[in-house]
């Protein structure tokens, strides 16, 4: 019963960065249809800025509370690449055909990934102490991580969050409008471009939000973006592209196959994923809750 | 004798009943226009009839066989053929690959990949042809994206023509185009289909063009058919003329 | 209009014989190295002229090439491994054959949607590739990967001396693959069926009403495209020497779109100028710094803001003007 247990908060833990990271993608290109192929690369920027600051602030003696409040710093950091990537290298893309999006982002990723390595090295920047004071919790006879617990948590409350801001705010409702149909949203008074760069942004955040807490269970490594954009996209196709919901259901999905998959048949875990993607798209091509556009 | 007719053919869009029990026959041979004002539903019910949306209930019958439920693929190779209100070409190829493209497609050569097209010298020749008959051979080796709209307009209708249907719709073959260069097209596409005897549906705005160049009127209006006859009933009714055109008529005799 | 073959074909004759006579020559005039180099990019000259069949004819952009590709290579490699077969003629054959069961498959499932979704697809479609091979290491010897060694070419054997056998024999081998491969492509996309995908990339609803099954002919043009790459990935194979899951991986998808982008895809040589362009230019920058891909990324980038339509687009932008002197 508590390995059930410890299996079902395993599948939570994934679900929730895989939530933040798919979740940002989605709000990206449901509001810009924009499909940022450098998406990743943002997630990887989350990972190493919370692991080299908490890092460097571990090794300067800094007090334990400290710690546990860098965390955002990668969040930040990949949120500001975002707001500065977006009118400089996204926005001369919207007017032309949507193949060169894919093309550009690809260009940055390549970028992004050589620009980690420069910062940073080749060898994995671990911000682990975070995760050790943490501590564990009792599940049964069992101990289990409580930063695991932490990182479950994050993810539900950004997932409230999000939905709050985007179906209770005054801002959420310009953003589904301008998402539904731009040039209308525009005619209105709307400042698109506003729109676009702040849509940009969180969707930024998101993703390194996601790296940065994940980062105290597993370094940051060269090459982690690229591994996790495939992933969003699992999620992505599998819950509808453009929709919160469906990162969100998605991303259970995808955490809870994977995590059956790792205990039961760790070989095939990954190809699963790829052809549930596939079944889903086979069945219900928009995805489970998506706008059904091709 | 019909070559089309449709029976209590219904399509609703959401709570927009965009076509309402339409009982509507096409006779061969002869050059009907529909008309009505702007969501009548005519775009609709040529959309129904060449296959682009399927009805919602009712039964469409096409020289002689039932085609309700047949692809849209299937009703070209029956013989429907259109063209559109907003042109829709190939824009990087030249108008002469536009119109050879129909013929190959018409042929059933689109499917060779082992042959140059160039070497299939029947279809060049007779793409030229058309183009000659719509007056466009000039621009033959010009990209369909770069010739002036009213080319562009007939081009679309050649490229339909060259499939050789038995049923053309025209929609809005004048739309966007200047007045003085309606009635030239307008000739030029009305000579081409009564010397080929294909029996024509357009739909039109522009009364003038409706009243001169058609033989039959049929008038739609909230998704169903209003009036139904030749132009000067039409012109003679009163309901048709208060709801689409004021109390005025304007339309010169054909 | 239609004018008979005749006067381009001279055109192309004239600057045909020149660089056929000089490739011809290249191992005798150049080392290993540099014949290898030029090796590696007609292979993948291949690869990208089956790719551009899709992009630049169907308009289609495939974002998973990476998948047809590595299964001829891989397909090559089981050959060795499990069948202990060392002709190359059966190695092409076997790799034709694997590669367009896959592409068929995957097809399939994705022309039945367009643009970025087609895109997205074909990338995880990939991933299944990748992620079999990665993890059945037992089977493919995983990041390991298999070893392919030189195969018999037209029942000669190879002999011990690898790089003479590499960049002599084996390079007139593949230049002759690569010929045939760019006469077909080029008979195809001048066929009434590449006219007919020209007409499907323009614009769709007119290719419906005049008759042309979309997406019959995406899936034909798909496998076509897919059967180029997997031809490529086994030629590529004994030049490696080695089938990892990094010729699986998405991001060679992308280096794939890279070289069709860099040559200009909008035109027939485009791609292949491209492949051997981005071949030479991965060699040098790979052999200049250990953040190659910085400096590969900075050049898409720079290319897509302002040489969107590649070498080609910017030579025959620059003829043009040279004919019209103002």
């Amino acid at each position: 019963m508590e390995f059930l247990l410890i299996h079902v908060l395993n599948a939570l833990l994934y679900s929730s960065v895989l939530f933040l990271i798919a979740g940002g993608l989605s709000l990206i290109y449901g509001v810009m249809r924009i499909l940022n192929l450098a998406h990743g690369s943002l997630y990887a920027i989350g990972a190493y800025v919370t692991a080299w600051a908490i890092g460097t602030a571990a090794a300067a003696g800094a007090p334990n509370a400290v710690l546990f409040l860098l965390l955002p710093a990668g969040a930040v950091a990949a949120a500001a690449v975002g707001a500065a990537l977006e009118p400089t290298l996204l926005r001369p893309f919207y007017k032309r055909p949507e193949e060169y999006q894919l093309l550009v982002t690809f260009g940055l990723l390549m970028i992004i990934e050589d620009c980690l390595h420069l910062i940073w090295g080749p060898n994995p920047l671990s911000a682990g102490k975070v995760y050790q004071l943490a501590g564990s919790v009792n599940i049964g006879t069992s101990r289990y991580p409580a930063y695991n617990l932490a990182v479950i948590a994050v993810g539900i409350l950004s997932a409230l969050l999000l939905w709050a801001f985007i179906y209770r705010t005054r801002f959420g409702v310009v953003l589904r409008a301008t998402s539904q149909n731009m040039r209308m949203a525009s005619a209105l008074g709307v400042n698109v471009n506003r729109i676009y760069i702040q849509a940009f942004t969180i969707g930024c955040l998101m993703a390194g939000l996601g790296g940065a807490i994940v980062v105290p269970g597993q370094s940051a490594v060269l090459g982690m973006g690229v591994e996790a954009l495939v992933l969003a996209f699992v999620v992505v196709v599998i819950g509808g592209l453009g929709s919160l919901e469906g990162a969100f259901a998605g991303a259970l999905i995808v955490g809870f196959v994977r995590e059956a998959g790792v205990a039961l048949f760790p070989e095939v875990e990954l190809a699963v994923l790829y052809l549930i993607a596939a079944v889903v798209l086979l069945v219900r091509p928009a995805g489970l809750f998506g706008r059904g556009e091709r | 004798m019909s070559l089309l007719s449709t029976q209590a053919v219904a399509k609703s869009f959401g709570d927009n009943r965009a076509v309402n029990n339409v009982d509507f026959t096409v006779r061969q041979g002869e050059v009907l226009a529909l008309i009505g004002s702007n969501g009548a539903g005519k775009t609709t019910l040529v959309n129904l009839i060449s296959g682009l949306y399927r009805p919602d209930s009712g039964r469409i019958d096409f020289d002689g066989r039932d085609v309700t439920s047949q692809s849209s693929y299937e009703r070209i190779q029956a013989g429907i053929a259109r063209s559109f209100q907003l042109v829709n070409l190939f824009d990087q190829l030249t108008c002469l690959d536009n119109v050879a493209l129909s013929i190959f497609s018409r042929e059933g050569k689109t499917l060779k990949l082992a042959t140059l097209a160039s070497r299939d010298r029947a279809v060049w020749d007779e793409a030229l042809e058309v183009l000659r008959q719509f007056g466009l051979d000039g621009k033959a080796a010009v990209p369909a994206g770069g010739i002036s709209h009213g080319e562009r307009k007939l081009l679309d209708v050649a490229v339909a023509y060259a499939l050789k249907p038995k049923l053309l719709f025209l929609d809005e073959p004048t739309s966007g185009v200047s007045t003085r260069e309606k009635a030239p097209i307008m000739d030029i596409v009305s000579a081409i289909v009564r010397s080929g005897g294909i029996t024509v549906v357009i739909i039109e705005h522009d009364m003038d063009i409706v009243f001169r160049y058609s033989e039959r009127i049929v008038v739609m209006h909230q998704g169903a058919i209003l009036a139904d006859g030749a132009p000067d009933e039409i012109r003679r009714n009163d309901q048709v003329t208060t709801t689409l055109l004021g109390t005025h008529v304007t339309g010169e005799a054909a | 209009m239609a004018a008979p073959m005749q006067r381009p074909l001279l055109k192309i004759l004239a600057w045909a014989v020149p660089l056929g006579l000089a490739l011809l020559a290249v191992p005798h005039v150049v080392g290993p190295f540099h014949t290898l180099t030029l090796m590696y990019g007609l292979v993948f000259g291949i690869a990208v002229l089956g790719f551009n069949l899709l992009l630049g004819y169907t308009g289609l952009l495939s974002f998973g090439h990476s998948a047809y590709f590595g299964a001829g290579a891989y397909a090559v490699a089981f050959m060795v491994k499990y069948f202990k077969l060392a002709s190359m003629e059966l190695f092409l054959a076997g790799s034709v054959l694997v590669s367009a069961v896959i592409s068929i498959v995957f097809g399939f499932v994705c022309v039945r949607y367009t643009r970025i979704f087609f895109g997205i697809l074909t990338l995880a479609l990939s991933q299944v590739l990748w992620s079999l091979a990665f993890k059945f290491f037992w089977v493919t010897g995983g990041t390991d990967g298999l070893r392919i060694p030189t195969p018999w070419l037209l029942g000669m054997d190879p002999g011990t001396d690898k790089m003479e056998f590499l960049a002599f024999r084996y390079y007139y081998y593949v230049l002759a693959v690569f010929v045939l491969c760019a006469i077909v492509m080029w008979v195809i996309v001048h066929s009434p069926f590449g006219k007919a995908l020209q007409a499907i990339r323009d614009n769709e609803t007119r290719a419906e009403f005049v008759g042309i099954r979309i997406r019959r002919y995406r899936l034909i043009a798909f496998v076509i495209s897919g059967v180029f790459a997997g031809l490529a990935g086994a030629l590529w194979a004994p030049l490696n020497g080695l089938a990892t899951p990094d010729v699986l991986v998405w991001t060679f998808s992308g280096e794939i779109v890279f070289m069709a982008v860099l040559g200009g895809f909008h035109n027939f040589i485009g791609p292949i100028v491209g492949a051997v362009a981005f071949t030479y230019l991965k060699t040098y920058a790979v052999g200049f710094t250990v953040y190659w891909q910085l400096l590969l990324g900075t050049v898409l980038v720079v290319l897509v803001l302002a040489l969107p339509r590649g070498i080609m687009g910017m030579v025959e932008y620059l003829i043009a003007k040279l004919r019209r002197p103002r």
